[in-house]
């Protein structure tokens, strides 16, 4: 187990290597694409631009280039931005970081819990009209879009309703991180955990009921209940332990792309200042190296959670253990 | 005599289907007694299953209707609460499944599983669990069971998936052993060993066995007393000895002719019994086997009662006399000696 985990993160390293080489070529080596143009001023003489381009060593062989800008990024971390403040990328981004991991992780919880009581309900109460209901709510969930929905919780309870009693508690939109307030921390991202994980529990409720049902007619669950458990016990450890494995392989790839920046609409919507937000300022500006270190940012926590998942997988089912 | 361990009286079940009512199984009676191994035979779809499935109230869709009683020491099992039901089942009454491939659940160790049922049943400690599991293991052969019972079931074979089951369904003692198909999906050697697995375990414990097959050749070798099914009835019911010697339905003639057997000359074609089974959605009238019956005549459209015709014991559900079943019996059984006869 421990050699398979083992090589299971080295194939990470690679993989991430091959995403930071993809990367560094689609942004920096794309034809019609000049990062020194874009650093040089408006209008620079061509002294200028082969000055700045000797200082940022894009007159040096590929590789190099790329070493420079991997060294950049990962050890010096003194990779510039285009836009005007000029700010270091890196550290900005781990500035980022926290609201975006407060964001998800909590949404994470609800959807997870909501989605389990959900898919739960609607299997068990197969045949009578709770889970048609219980679907049609789920399809609800899934349908609607995230922007629009963010958007209505604002208007709520930032509007009119925020003068009364229902809503007063709600602060203005932005992220308060946990250290200044715990309390402010919580209260400002109630509805943002609630927009963000509404898509998610419409669709996990909907594959672990499917899923569930798919279980229960297996001839192992038959043996359970030939053994004399309770219907109860059979459900939780039987049924919904096997459903956990599709559950979570599903959960792994989502939360790695949400914690990698893929709550973009959710950020901006509500104003929190996460990796999505920064990711959103960088495309409107096409700041390029704010792009690629995002990128490169979220590729990890994707691939990071692949690997978790596969770990995960090998806990969960002993079948594809490594014996 | 004592009263039976197990009483089936009239179990009607009927599935409620887009296309009508299907009555799977349709009025059975049949008793078990202590330490005493039922044999069930009959093809796919005849209700075999369904009838000791419905017995242990394990069908579980909402479509099905049931009718009847199941007398278990003295209680009815078709009246009692889930909860009631619950503590019989794997305790009173264990039951085995054809398939061991897919009847364990893949992501839990077999020793676990085994002392699960245990621990449902039983007030033990985990370790009393734990050491009855391996010893049962060991009683129904798996080598190294103190280190197998740590094991996931994809770890083994088909033939030990099997002894697994056997191990679960017998941890608690039960006084009636369900196999349904026990050996169908095992090869023939395996199937041998099986067999006398669950023949050792009931001479052992005195433990009564229903042994649900299509097999034959299983049910000669195990039942003391055996039934016949064929669309949801049970058209022959005797001992062992009266089913292969004197037997008296020309459905089980076509079952007993179409065995290979080694003790007579080899027949040119292994006799076949015509036709399919019939859909139980347009069963004929009167007697289900008369359309696929060589021996069918006008009486057949009127339902025949499974009766003692004989005055033995010995009931069966078919109109010929006596003497008529007598006379054609062979023909049918063994046309190969009838042809070669000069």
């Amino acid at each position: 187990m421990l050699t398979f985990i083992v090589r299971r993160l080295l194939w990470t390293v690679v993989v991430m290597f091959v995403i930071t080489v993809v990367v560094f070529v689609i942004f920096f080596k794309t034809p019609g694409v000049d990062p020194a143009r874009a650093l040089a001023g408006r209008n620079p003489s061509p002294q200028v631009l082969n000055e700045v381009r000797a200082q940022l060593g894009l007159n040096r062989p590929l590789f190099v280039q790329y070493g420079l800008m991997m060294k950049r990024i990962f050890i010096t971390r003194n990779l510039v931005s285009y836009s005007d403040q000029g700010e270091l990328v890196i550290p900005e981004i781990f500035a980022a970081a926290p609201a975006t991991l407060s964001l998800v992780f909590g949404a994470a919880v609800i959807w997870i819990v909501v989605a389990i009581l959900m898919g739960v309900s609607a299997a068990r109460l197969r045949g009578t009209v709770y889970d048609p209901i219980l679907m049609i709510l789920a399809l609800i969930g899934v349908s609607t879009p995230v922007f629009w929905l963010g958007q209505v919780c604002n208007l709520v309870t930032q509007g009119k309703l925020h003068n009364t009693f229902v809503f007063s508690w709600v602060p203005p939109l932005g992220y308060t991180s946990f250290t200044t307030s715990p309390v402010l921390w919580f209260q400002g991202l109630v509805f943002p955990w609630i927009t963000l994980s509404i898509l998610y529990i419409g669709l996990y409720a909907r594959v672990l009921r499917a899923n569930l049902l798919e279980i229960q007619s297996e001839d192992y669950i038959r043996t359970a209940r030939a053994k004399g458990l309770s219907e109860r016990r059979v459900l939780m450890r039987h049924t919904l332990r096997t459903s956990m494995i599709t559950f979570v392989s599903l959960f792994g790839l989502d939360f790695g792309a949400l914690v990698g920046g893929g709550a973009i609409l959710t950020e901006v919507v509500f104003g929190i200042h996460g990796v999505g937000f920064l990711t959103w300022q960088a495309l409107q500006n096409l700041d390029l190296p704010t792009i690629m270190a995002v990128v490169i940012y979220g590729a990890f926590f994707i691939v990071l959670l692949n690997a978790l998942v596969d770990i995960g997988y090998a806990w969960l089912d002993p079948r594809v253990r490594p014996t | 005599m004592a009263d039976p361990l197990l009483e089936i009286r009239d179990l009607k079940v009927t599935f409620r289907t887009d296309d009508g009512l299907v009555r799977a199984v349709d009025g059975v009676n049949a008793t078990l007694n202590q330490g005493e191994t039922l044999g069930i035979v009959g093809e796919s779809g005849s209700g075999k299953s369904v009838t000791m499935m419905s017995v242990m109230r394990l069908i579980t869709d909402p479509n099905a209707q049931f009718e009847g009683e199941v007398i278990y020491k003295g209680t009815d099992l078709m009246s009692l609460s889930q909860s009631q039901i619950r503590s019989i089942r794997g305790s009173g009454i264990g039951m085995i499944f054809q398939d061991p491939m897919t009847s364990l659940n893949p992501v839990y160790k077999v020793g676990w599983q085994i002392e699960e049922q245990i621990r449902e049943h039983e007030k033990v400690s985990k370790q009393a669990a734990r050491d009855r599991a391996i010893e049962l293991l060991t009683s129904v052969g798996i080598p190294n069971a103190r280190e197998r019972v740590d094991a996931y079931p994809h770890q083994f074979s088909g033939g030990m998936r099997q002894r697994v089951m056997i191990a679960m369904a017998v941890s608690c003692n039960p006084d009636v052993l369900i196999a349904d198909e026990p050996t169908t999906a095992l090869d023939v050697t395996i199937q041998a060993q099986i067999l006398s697995l669950i023949r050792k375990l009931k001479d052992d414990f005195g433990t009564a066995v229903v042994l649900i097959t299509h097999d034959m050749g299983v049910v000669a070798d195990m039942a003391d007393r055996i039934a016949v099914m064929y669309a949801g009835r049970i058209i022959e019911q005797g001992t062992q000895r009266d089913l292969f010697y004197d037997p008296q339905h020309p459905y089980t003639w076509g079952l007993l002719g179409s065995i290979a057997r080694l003790d007579r000359p080899r027949p040119r074609r292994l006799a076949a019994i015509p036709g399919s089974p019939p859909s139980l959605m347009r069963l004929p009238a009167g007697c289900a086997f008369s359309d696929r019956c060589a021996h069918s005549f006008d009486r057949c459209a009127e339902r025949p009662e499974l009766e003692d015709r004989l005055g033995n014991g010995h009931l069966d559900a078919c109109h010929l006399s006596r003497q008529q079943k007598q006379d054609r019996r062979d023909r049918t059984i063994h046309p190969e000696l009838v042809e070669e006869r000069p």
